[in-house]
């Protein structure tokens, strides 16, 4: 054999063996994480947990976010898109996973407009000023509650609210929830109970997709 | 003219271009793997595990430049560079058994060098595999050299 081709072959090898590898640890992994999202299930959502959308329902979108992470802010466009393109057959709901340093504060303070109502109403005000509030990856609720002055928000009540035991009971169980999903990221998805378990837009509409597709 | 294609079918390549060659497929191996652990796996490397990585990746380039036509000077400039990773690939075997304090080792909270991410049948670390690459390239150049000289 030419050594060119002897060299060219072994490329070729080494290549095919990575990829092979990489598909047998993905797919190893992927089956993994739909064991554990099944066994569970039962910690997927709260009765205190944000839900937007209609409560029939057959495909529940489960995110588990940090609302001072870029991407979570990218994908709350795609996901509003995704519930205006199946009307009245999406849900979504929302679990804090504050990963962010200083996060902890302002999912404080979401939940705290959740009490008032207005969850999703903050949660819009929270990503448009993302940057505002946030600075090298710390979010800053001092920030955070001087762009709040100017919502509808009663910040007097919400400020009490944040502080409470029970919020903070609230956050402390939904990120020990995320650790028992095994869910390390943010934003991190489930739908229908199913984790996404490669990341994308184009996974995840295609997750949602195939749950509509045997919903309805 | 088939004749002469026959003859250049059953010669084996040289043992000094198969040394080399060896080389290179380690280096390669070494490259593949670690990209794996990081990439794949989501293993974040330490910062001596960026040390070693810096010192193996340019060897899959220098070793595949030095085979095509077999250069006899390719273990001068390979050589010092795997020497380089050698040492680093002993000093962080060190500060993960514990002979360095950890303390005293260049590594960041996220990543530590102290701390074994993974074991291969229950004794094999991503740093002994590091080591025995390493090691196992620098002999193939010793021997490499001894051939080329006599």
């Amino acid at each position: 054999m030419k050594k060119i081709s002897f060299v060219a072959a072994a490329v070729v090898l080494l290549l095919a063996v990575f990829a092979m590898a990489t598909y047998l640890y993905n797919s190893q992994k992927a089956d993994d994480a739909n064991a554990n999202a099944q066994k569970n299930n039962s910690v997927l959502e709260r009765d205190y947990s944000p839900i937007l959308g209609d409560k029939n329902a057959k495909v529940t979108i489960v995110e588990f976010f940090d609302p001072a992470c870029g991407t979570c802010k990218a994908f709350y466009p795609f996901l509003k898109g995704a519930m205006e393109a199946y009307p009245g057959k999406i849900r979504l709901v929302m679990r804090y996973l504050p990963l962010h340093q200083g996060s902890d504060d302002v999912v404080k303070i979401l939940e705290a407009a959740h009490q008032q109502d207005k969850f999703w109403e903050i949660l819009s005000v929270a990503y448009e000023t993302q940057s505002a509030w946030t600075r090298h990856h710390v979010a800053r609720p001092d920030d955070f509650w001087k762009v709040l002055a100017n919502t509808k928000l009663n910040v007097e009540k919400a400020k009490q609210d944040a502080n409470s035991a029970i919020i903070e009971k609230r956050i402390q169980q939904d990120i020990a929830d995320a650790r028992k999903l095994n869910v390390t990221k943010t934003p991190g998805f489930f739908v229908n109970g199913k984790p996404l378990t490669q990341f994308g837009s184009q996974q995840l509409k295609d997750l949602i997709e195939m749950e509509i597709r045997s919903n309805y | 003219m088939s004749k002469q294609q026959n003859t250049q079918l059953r010669t084996p390549p040289d043992t000094g271009w198969m040394l080399i060659f060896t080389c290179w497929l380690l280096a390669a191996a070494g490259t593949l793997g670690s990209l794996f652990f990081s990439e794949v796996m989501g293993l974040k490397p330490c910062v001596l595990c960026w040390y070693q990585r810096i010192f193996m990746y340019p060897l899959v380039i220098i070793f595949l430049v030095g085979l095509f036509p077999l250069d006899r000077a390719v273990s001068r400039y390979a050589l010092p560079v795997a020497i380089m990773g050698w040492c680093f690939a002993v000093y962080h075997y060190l500060v993960y058994s514990g002979y360095i304090p950890e303390n005293l080792q260049p590594c960041s909270e996220d990543a530590s060098c102290a701390e074994i991410n993974l074991e291969l049948f229950g004794l094999i670390t991503i740093p002994m595999m590091s080591i025995l690459s390493y090691t196992a390239i620098i002999l193939l150049l010793f021997i490499f050299q001894r051939r080329t000289q006599s």
